[in-house]
């Protein structure tokens, strides 16, 4: 298990590229971890379904730029068997949970307050957006946010959901 | 080096280096009001800053900032009149992103009844090291003309060119550090027009006479400095900076500064900070020469000469409640006050009399008030 | 100044190689650095007039300021 997060963490960390960088589909390292409005949610449960992960902080201008961008991603494709995670990595949560007071995201954030799923999946920019497919592999890595990435993120997830 | 390669260099510098992302910095609008009292010279006005995103990879700032002099300093008063006047100066910048690269040009350019300014700025900045380290270099060229009030036949050049090289390193989460050095040739008329230098003179009854300065017609200095920034764990920040600087007329400088920075409640922030300013004066400086004649160049200007500042400062920032306009992000109003010492180790204050050589050393206070209001869109 | 300019595009070109190495500051970690307290320059219109204070008044000029730290975003 550790072995496999390991060679997961390596191989995602060595797809570094500005946007999408096409991974060798290899299975997403598996977390459980507490959400905001109480209870768990673990990865592996999600399977079945396309999930994108995305690693945000309240003190990282692009993060709080894209949230209402991926707030209309989650209710445009969750239909089609699509859901979002919002993995904040704060230490301290109460940042998050009071900048989220101002602002409408119906899908699930999740607390990563010992950074241990940012470093299993070898998050290398803030903000990373991760793709899993339904068979729990990942996919795509885009890191960082400029406008006009939420297209990106659409075709990604569009081309995902079809399989 | 010829234009044309200097333009190669940066160019080869830009091809080397990897495209990734970084920020480019938040739009705002500053409006400050600036007064400076002190040594017989007080100084107000206004400063004024926009700063839009323009496409979401360009930055452009606009400065107007304003001094309104009402000067009776001891330069001043030791051979002529209190005078007043008004110095503007207006900057441009530009700011372009691409990658983990950020480019930027500025113009600025300043204007006084005998002083006109213009300065060109280039610089790149690059961000290596998963964000670690900035490494940055700029270059800028200024065009300056010196005049004399009450002789409009006085107009002369000058030409300055400054290199600039900065580094930066995230050493820990909490602590980052950073280098800077800079090297500025300065060539033409480096003095003022309205300065002189004074001599013992025996068949004058003051015992000593003035005479017009002769200052070098170059000057290249060059200053390094150390800084670093450490963030304390009960969330308060403590920020140090040292500079070192020497130049080819002799002086030879040392700052330190250091400052704290403490939040307190949600809307306050306060800060404190001391600086420590020695130098050592120029080869060609004294307050009195022995002869007319005595030196090849022989200057008086005490900003020359050997003297220690120390300078005591404090600072409130408080953001004001979000107003519920949903453009105005967030805006503060801010005081920061400075007290400052100048203490002269080689320059005499000829006002209060004495045998020349002998009158008491200068000494000044000066208070520094900066008031404004900033805010994000 | 010829040398100078060799210098920083050796500099320049040996960091760019340098670009395997990993940082010790993961960009998740950065929550302290991107703190509006730490920021170096937060008032550009108040820091530059002192600066043009201390040209006016000392004899010393130049490498004040710098870049930097921050959220490290993008």
């Amino acid at each position: 298990m550790r072995l496999g997060s390991i060679l997961a963490a390596a191989l995602l960390a060595l797809s570094m590229g500005a946007g999408a960088a096409p991974s060798t589909p290899t299975p997403a390292p598996d977390f459980t971890l507490p959400a905001r409005d109480g209870g768990e949610v673990r990865l592996s449960d999600l399977k079945g379904q396309v999930v994108m992960i995305n690693f945000w902080a309240t003190w990282c201008g692009p993060c709080r730029q894209e949230m209402p961008l991926l707030e209309q991603l989650q209710k445009k494709y969750e239909p089609l068997g699509f859901t979002l995670l919002g993995v904040n990595v704060e230490p301290d949560s109460a940042a998050a949970a009071a900048w989220l007071k101002g602002v409408s995201v119906t899908f699930p954030i999740l607390y990563d307050t010992r950074n241990s799923v940012a470093e299993s999946f070898g998050v290398q920019g803030m903000p990373s957006s991760v793709f899993v497919d339904r068979e729990g592999r990942v996919r795509y890595v885009h890191r960082g946010y400029k406008a006009g990435d939420e297209a990106q993120y659409a075709d990604l997830i569009r081309s995902l959901v079809k399989e | 080096m010829p234009r044309t390669k200097r333009i190669a260099a940066l160019a080869l510098l830009l091809a080397a280096l990897p495209a990734r992302a970084a920020v480019l910095p938040d739009d705002r609008a500053d409006v400050l009001y600036h007064r400076y009292e002190g040594g017989g010279v007080t100084v107000d006005g206004p400063s004024v800053l926009v700063r839009k995103n323009l496409a979401e990879k360009y930055s452009v700032a606009a400065n107007y900032y304003v001094d309104f002099v009402s000067s009776a300093s001891i330069d001043v008063m030791s051979q002529a009149s209190p005078y007043k006047e008004t110095r503007q100066q207006a900057s441009l910048g530009l700011d372009a992103l691409n990658g983990k690269t950020q480019y930027s040009l500025s113009v600025l350019g300043s204007e006084e009844n005998d002083y006109s300014s213009t300065t060109a700025s280039l610089g790149i900045s690059q961000d290596l090291f998963g964000d670690l380290t900035t490494i940055s270099f700029g270059y800028s060229q200024g065009w300056d003309e010196v005049r004399k009030r009450g002789d409009p036949t006085f107009e002369e050049p000058v030409d300055r060119r400054t290199y600039r090289l900065g580094l930066s390193q995230v050493v820990t989460p909490s602590l980052i550090m950073g280098f800077a050095f800079e090297t500025i040739t300065d060539e033409g008329y480096l003095h003022n027009p309205y300065r002189s230098m004074r001599y013992l003179d025996d068949d004058v009854p003051l015992g000593y006479a003035w005479a017009p300065e002769v200052y070098p017609e170059t000057r290249t200095s060059s200053a390094a400095s150390l800084n670093a920034r450490y963030f304390l764990p009960y969330r308060a920040a403590v920020h140090g900076e040292y500079r070192y600087f020497t130049d080819t007329w002799g002086v030879d400088a040392n700052t330190v500064r250091v400052g704290y920075v403490q939040p307190v409640g949600s809307r306050w922030t306060l800060e404190a900070g001391y600086r420590w300013y020695d130098q050592s004066r120029a080869d060609f400086y004294s307050d009195l020469f022995p002869r007319a004649d005595a030196q090849n160049f022989m200057g008086r200007d005490k900003e020359l000469s050997t003297f220690q500042s120390h300078m005591y400062s404090a600072g409130a920032t408080y953001q004001l409640p979000s107003s519920g306009w949903k453009f105005l992000q967030r805006s503060t109003v801010n005081l920061f006050f400075d007290y400052t010492n100048y203490d002269y180790a080689d320059f005499r204050d000829v006002l209060k009399g004495g045998a020349p050589g002998t009158e008491p050393l200068y000494e000044f206070d000066a208070a520094i008030y900066r008031l404004f209001f900033s805010a994000w869109f | 100044m010829r040398a100078r300019i060799a210098l920083c595009l050796c500099l320049l070109l040996g960091a760019a190689g340098c670009s395997n190495v990993e940082p010790w500051v993961k960009p998740y970690e950065r929550q302290n650095l991107a703190d509006p307290i730490m920021a170096a320059d937060p008032n550009p219109v108040a820091s530059s007039y002192l600066n043009h204070v201390f040209e006016v008044r000392e004899g010393a000029r130049g490498a004040l300021g710098g870049h930097g730290g921050g959220c490290g975003c993008n």
